[in-house]
C-alpha cells in the first residue's frame, strides 16, 4: 500500500469516526440532554482514532528497518553478530546489496538466506503497517465510540485535550535547544577524549586533514583552534566597524532629520539588504570584491610588503558589514524612537543644536539599546557562514594581515562534515567541538543583548 | 568677580555659534553618506548580479545540416529502442560538422571543430530520431546548441567586447564563418528553466534546484506553521506565568538568533544519524529549516494574536462560548492576516537558507528533477553554491541568473507579505 494510499484511507477513517461518533451521542441521547453539543462526540471520537494511529506510524516508520537488521542479522554465524558498530553496517550492506539482487553471485548461504529474510520482511512491512495503522485507528475509534454517553463531558475533554496539545508545540522550542545541546555536547566529548582541551583552546596549529601518512593513526592531524578564532574575530570585526558607525548614522538621519517621505522611501530599500540571501553575498564577495580588492591592493604595491591574497579576510569582512547594516540600523532606529520627545524638547529649549541634542541626550539615553544591538550584530557576525566559505579561504593562517586569507570557525565546520564523514574520526567530531564553542559564545552574546535591551526598557515605559 | 554679564555671554555663544553650526552640518553629512553607502552597496549588488546574469538567459545555437546515415548511425530501424540506445548520433553530429567545414583535414583541427557543439546536441538528436523513426536516412536543418567557450565567445562577441578565454584562433575563424553565414545565433535559454544541473554549463538548468526549493519548502510549511500557530497561542492565551512559560520564551528568543549552521549540525547529529534518514532529502532538509523558522513564526503569531482587542475575547466568552471556541472562532480569524505575514516572511528566510542545507547532504550533484519529499535533491541556494565553486567559467553567467530567480522569488514573496498585512490587517 503506498503512502497516498494509506493517507487517504486515514483521512476516511477519521471522516468515519466523526460521523459514528456523533451519530452515537444522537441516538443514546434519549430523552436526557446531551451534555455537549454533538459534534463534540464526534471530535472525541476522532481525537481517539488519530492519536494510537499516528503513533503507531511514528513508531513503525522509526522502528522497522532496525527490527529487519535485527532478524536479519539472526541469520549470522555468533561470531559475526559481535562485532563493532563499523564491520556491522559493512555486512548489513551486504545483505541489502543482496536482496536487492547486485552481486550475488559470491555470497556465503547464511548470507543468502538473512537477505531473503530482509526481502521477505521488506514486503510484508507496508502492508503489515497499514494493516497495523489503520486497525488501531479502528480500535481507538471503537472504544471511544463504546463510552459515549450523554453525560460524557465531551467538550471539557476536548478542551483538555486542545490546550495539551498546543502546550507541546511550544516545548518544541525546548526540546530543540536540549537537542542542539545534547548533538553538539556528545560528540564534543568523545572529540574532547582523543585531542586534549588545552590543545583545542590554545593550540596554534589547526590541519584537520593531516600530513601526507595515512599509515598512521591521526598523524599530523593538529587541531589547535587559534587561527580559526583569530580569523573569525578579525572577520567580524572587519565587519562591525563598516556596519556600526554606517548602521547607527542612517538610523539616526532617518529618524531625526529625514523628511517622512525620504524615509518611507529609503527605510524600505535598506531593508532589502537584509532580504538577500548570504549565498548571494558570497558570490558577491567571491567574484567581485575580492578580485577587487587584490588589484588594489597589488596597484599600491602592497604585495612588496605583505602577503595579498584572492581570498581575503577583507573581502569577506567588508561584504558582512554591508549584510549586517540594515541589521545594526533598523534595531538602532527602535531604540531611538523609543526615547521620550520630551527629552529631545528639553536639550533643544536649552539652546542645544539638533546635532548636539543627539549626541548629548538621544544617544546616551538609547546607549543599552544601542549596545544590545551591537551586540546581537556580533553574534550574527560570528555566526555567518556561507560569505566567509565562499569568500574567506580554507587556509588556517594566524595572520593580523587583512588581505590574506584566513579562515573560520563556521568555515571549517562545513569543509569537515560536507561529503562524507566518519563519526569516530577526529575530524569529523572536531565540527562538533567548533560548533560547541560557536553555540556557547552566540548564546552569551544573545544573553547579554537581551539582558542589556531588556533592562534599558523598563526605564522609559 | 565674575559677575552674569548677558552681554559676555551672548556674545561667547555668538563667536561659537559658527563651529557649533559647522558641527551640525557635518553630523548631517555623516548620516547622508552613511545612507549613501547603503544605498550604493545595494545598486553595485543588483547591477554586478544582473550585468553577469542577463546572458545566461540567451543561449548559443549553430544551424547545421544533419543527414540521419543509417550507415553512420550503426543502426537499421529507428523504431528499436535497443538500436536506438547505442546509435552512433555524435558521429552524425561530427559528420554534419564535416560537411559544414570540409576544408579541416588534421586530427587535432577536427577536434576543435567537433567541440563547437555541445554533446547536448547528441542527446537532442536522439530525441528526435525517438520522436520521428522515419526521420532515418534523411536530411534536416537545426539549430543545434553550441559549447559552452562557443557560447561565451559569441556573446562577447555581440556585445562588442574582447574575450580572453578558451578559444582557439581556428574556433575564432569558423564561429567568423558561421556568423558571416547566419548560421549562429543566440536564442532564449529554455533549456535553463526545464532541466536539472549538468556538468556541461550549456546544458545545466535550474529546475531540479527549484523544485527541490518547493518541495523543501512546502515541508516546511506544513510543519512550522500549525505547530507555530498551536504555540503562539498557547503562551499567549494559556500560559500560566511561571518558570516553565519563562524558560520556553528565553528559549524561543534565543533559537531566533542561533546561527543557522549549528541547526545544520542538529539536523546531522539527530535526524541523519540518530534516526538515520537518508541523506540529501527534501523531507529532512523542510525539517531542519522548520526548527530554524519557528522561532520567527512563533514571535510574528504572537504579535498578531496580542493585536486582537481583548474585548473580542470578551464579548465571546460572556456570548457562552468555551475558550477553545473563541480562540478558533474569533481569535484566530482575526489574528490570521498577521500570522500569514509573519510566515511568508519565514519562508522568504528559509528559502534563501545554504548552510543547515549543506550539512545534510543537500550538496550532491543530482542531474534528475526530484519527484517526491524522498527523492535526493538539492535547492536553489545551494545550487548557487556549487556553481559557484565551479572551474568553468560559463558557470559564473548562470550562477548570477540562478540568483536573479532567486530574488525573484524571494522579492515577490516579501512583496505578498506587505500586499497582505495592507490589505488585510484590521486596526483597532
Amino acid at each position: 500500500m503506498s503512502a497516498s494510499v494509506l493517507i487517504v484511507c486515514m483521512g476516511l477513517m477519521l471522516l468515519a469516526a466523526f460521523t459514528l461518533g456523533r451519530g452515537r451521542s444522537l441516538s443514546v441521547r434519549g430523552e436526557q440532554r446531551l451534555n455537549s453539543l454533538p459534534y463534540f462526540y464526534g471530535m472525541l471520537t476522532v481525537m481517539w482514532s488519530a492519536l494510537p494511529g499516528v503513533a503507531m506510524l511514528g513508531l513503525w516508520l522509526i522502528f522497522d528497518d532496525n527490527v529487519i537488521e535485527y532478524v536479519a542479522m539472526q541469520y549470522l554465524p555468533a561470531d559475526m553478530r559481535s562485532v563493532d558498530d563499523g564491520e556491522r553496517s559493512l555486512i548489513l550492506n551486504q545483505i541489502y546489496n543482496l536482496a536487492y539482487d547486485q552481486g550475488a553471485t559470491l555470497a556465503p548461504d547464511y548470507m543468502v538466506s538473512a537477505a531473503q529474510a530482509v526481502n521477505r520482511m521488506e514486503s510484508h512491512s507496508r502492508w503489515l503497517m497499514s494493516v497495523v495503522v489503520l486497525s488501531s485507528m479502528a480500535i481507538g475509534a471503537g472504544l471511544m465510540w463504546l463510552r459515549i454517553s450523554p453525560a460524557l463531558k465531551a467538550r471539557e475533554r476536548l478542551e483538555k485535550w486542545f490546550r495539551t496539545g498546543l502546550q507541546l508545540c511550544s516545548m518544541i522550542a525546548i526540546l530543540t535547544t536540549i537537542g542542539i545541546l545534547l548533538s553538539v555536547l556528545f560528540e564534543s566529548l568523545r572529540f574532547f577524549r582523543q585531542v586534549p582541551v588545552t590543545e583545542f583552546l590554545f593550540g596554534l596549529d589547526w590541519s584537520p586533514q593531516g600530513a601526507f601518512h595515512a599509515d598512521q593513526a591521526s598523524s599530523g592531524m593538529r587541531f589547535g583552534a587559534i587561527p580559526l578564532f583569530a580569523g573569525t574575530l578579525m572577520i567580524a570585526a572587519i565587519a562591525l566597524v563598516i556596519a556600526v558607525p554606517t548602521g547607527l548614522m542612517s538610523a539616526i538621519y532617518l529618524s531625526e532629520y529625514a523628511p517622512s517621505k525620504l524615509r518611507a522611501t529609503v527605510k524600505p530599500l535598506i531593508e532589502i539588504l537584509a532580504g538577500v540571501p548570504t549565498v548571494v553575498y558570497g558570490f558577491f564577495a567571491a567574484l567581485t570584491v575580492a578580485p577587487f580588492i587584490r588589484d588594489l591592493a597589488t596597484s599600491m604595491g602592497l604585495d612588496q610588503w605583505v602577503a595579498v591574497s584572492s581570498e581575503s579576510a577583507l573581502a569577506a569582512g567588508l561584504v558582512m558589514g554591508i549584510m549586517i547594516i540594515p541589521f545594526v540600523s533598523s534595531l538602532a532606529d527602535d531604540v531611538i524612537n523609543a526615547v521620550p520627545q520630551s527629552l529631545r524638547d528639553g536639550s533643544l529649549g536649552l539652546g542645544a543644536t539638533q546635532s548636539e541634542t543627539i549626541k548629548q541626550v538621544v544617544i546616551p539615553a538609547a546607549l543599552p539599546g544601542i549596545v544590545g544591538g551591537v551586540l546581537l550584530a556580533a553574534s550574527r557576525a560570528i555566526g555567518e557562514t556561507m560569505i566567509v566559505v565562499m569568500a574567506a579561504g580554507l587556509a588556517a593562517n594566524l595572520t593580523a594581515n587583512p588581505l590574506d586569507s584566513v579562515t573560520t570557525v563556521t568555515v571549517q565546520i562545513v569543509t569537515l562534515l560536507v561529503g562524507d564523514q566518519e563519526f569516530d574520526s577526529p575530524k569529523t567530531l572536531a565540527a562538533f567541538a567548533l560548533g560547541l564553542m560557536l553555540f556557547l559564545v552566540t548564546l552569551a552574546l544573545n544573553y547579554l543583548a537581551l539582558h542589556v535591551v531588556r533592562k534599558y526598557r523598563e526605564q522609559y515605559e | 568677580m565674575n559677575k552674569f554679564d548677558p552681554q559676555r555671554t551672548s556674545a561667547l555663544v555668538e563667536a561659537s555659534l559658527k563651529r557649533r553650526y559647522r558641527a551640525e552640518a557635518r553630523f548631517k553629512l555623516y548620516g547622508v553618506t552613511s545612507i549613501g553607502i547603503a544605498l550604493l552597496a545595494l545598486v553595485v549588488l543588483f547591477t554586478d548580479i544582473i550585468s553577469t546574469g542577463i546572458g545566461a538567459f540567451r543561449q548559443t545555437y549553430i544551424q547545421l545540416d544533419v543527414h540521419y546515415d543509417a550507415e553512420v548511425l550503426g543502426i537499421s530501424d529507428a523504431r528499436n529502442e535497443k538500436q536506438l540506445m547505442i546509435a552512433n548520433v555524435d558521429g552524425v553530429v561530427k559528420a554534419a560538422m564535416r560537411a559544414r567545414f570540409p576544408e579541416v583535414s588534421s586530427r587535432g583541427d577536427r577536434r576543435a571543430l567537433y567541440s563547437l557543439v555541445s554533446v547536448g546536441a547528441t542527446f537532442d538528436l536522439q530525441d528526435e530520431l525517438k520522436q520521428q523513426p522515419d526521420l532515418l536516412g534523411q536530411h534536416k536543418t537545426y539549430w543545434l546548441l553550441a559549447d559552452d567557450d562557443i557560447d561565451s565567445y559569441f556573446k562577447s562577441v555581440q556585445a562588442g567586447e574582447s574575450y580572453a578565454g578558451r578559444v582557439s584562433e581556428k574556433q575564432i575563424e569558423w564561429v567568423d564563418a558561421l556568423r558571416d553565414s547566419g548560421d549562429i545565433k543566440t536564442r532564449f535559454n529554455r533549456r535553463f528553466f526545464t532541466s536539472g544541473d549538468s556538468a556541461e554549463p550549456e546544458m545545466a538548468g535550474i529546475l531540479g534546484a527549484l523544485v527541490g526549493s518547493l518541495l523543501t519548502l512546502a515541508v516546511t510549511l506544513i510543519l512550522s506553521f500549525p505547530i507555530g500557530v498551536a504555540a503562539a497561542v498557547y503562551l499567549e492565551e494559556y500560559a500560566p506565568r511561571n518558570r516553565l512559560t519563562d524558560f520556553i520564551e528565553v528559549n524561543i528568543n534565543n533559537l531566533a538568533a542561533v546561527p543557522s549552521v549549528i541547526f545544520g549540525l542538529l539536523g546531522l547529529a539527530i535526524f541523519l544519524n540518530m534516526f538515520g534518514m537518508p541523506r540529501s532529502i527534501p523531507l529532512v532538509g523542510g525539517l531542519v529549516l522548520t526548527l530554524m523558522t519557528l522561532p520567527t513564526i512563533i514571535i510574528s503569531s504572537r504579535a498578531a494574536i496580542k493585536a486582537v482587542p481583548p474585548s473580542i475575547r470578551e464579548a465571546a466568552l460572556g456570548m457562552g462560548a468555551s475558550k477553545m471556541q473563541m480562540i478558533i472562532h474569533h481569535v484566530l480569524p482575526l489574528a490570521m492576516p498577521g500570522m500569514l505575514t509573519g510566515a511568508i516572511i519565514g519562508m522568504a528566510q528559509a528559502l534563501g537558507e545554504t548552510a543547515p542545507l549543506l550539512m545534510i547532504g543537500m550538496v550532491a550533484f543530482i542531474v534528475d528533477v526530484p519527484g517526491g519529499v524522498t527523492d535526493p535533491s538539492t535547492v536553489l541556494p545551494v545550487q548557487i553554491f556549487l556553481w559557484a565553486d565551479s572551474p568553468e567559467r560559463a558557470f559564473t553567467e548562470r550562477t548570477s541568473a540562478a540568483i536573479m530567480v532567486l530574488l525573484g522569488f524571494l522579492i515577490s514573496m516579501n512583496a505578498l507579505a506587505v500586499w497582505l498585512r495592507r490589505r488585510l490587517e484590521r486596526r483597532w
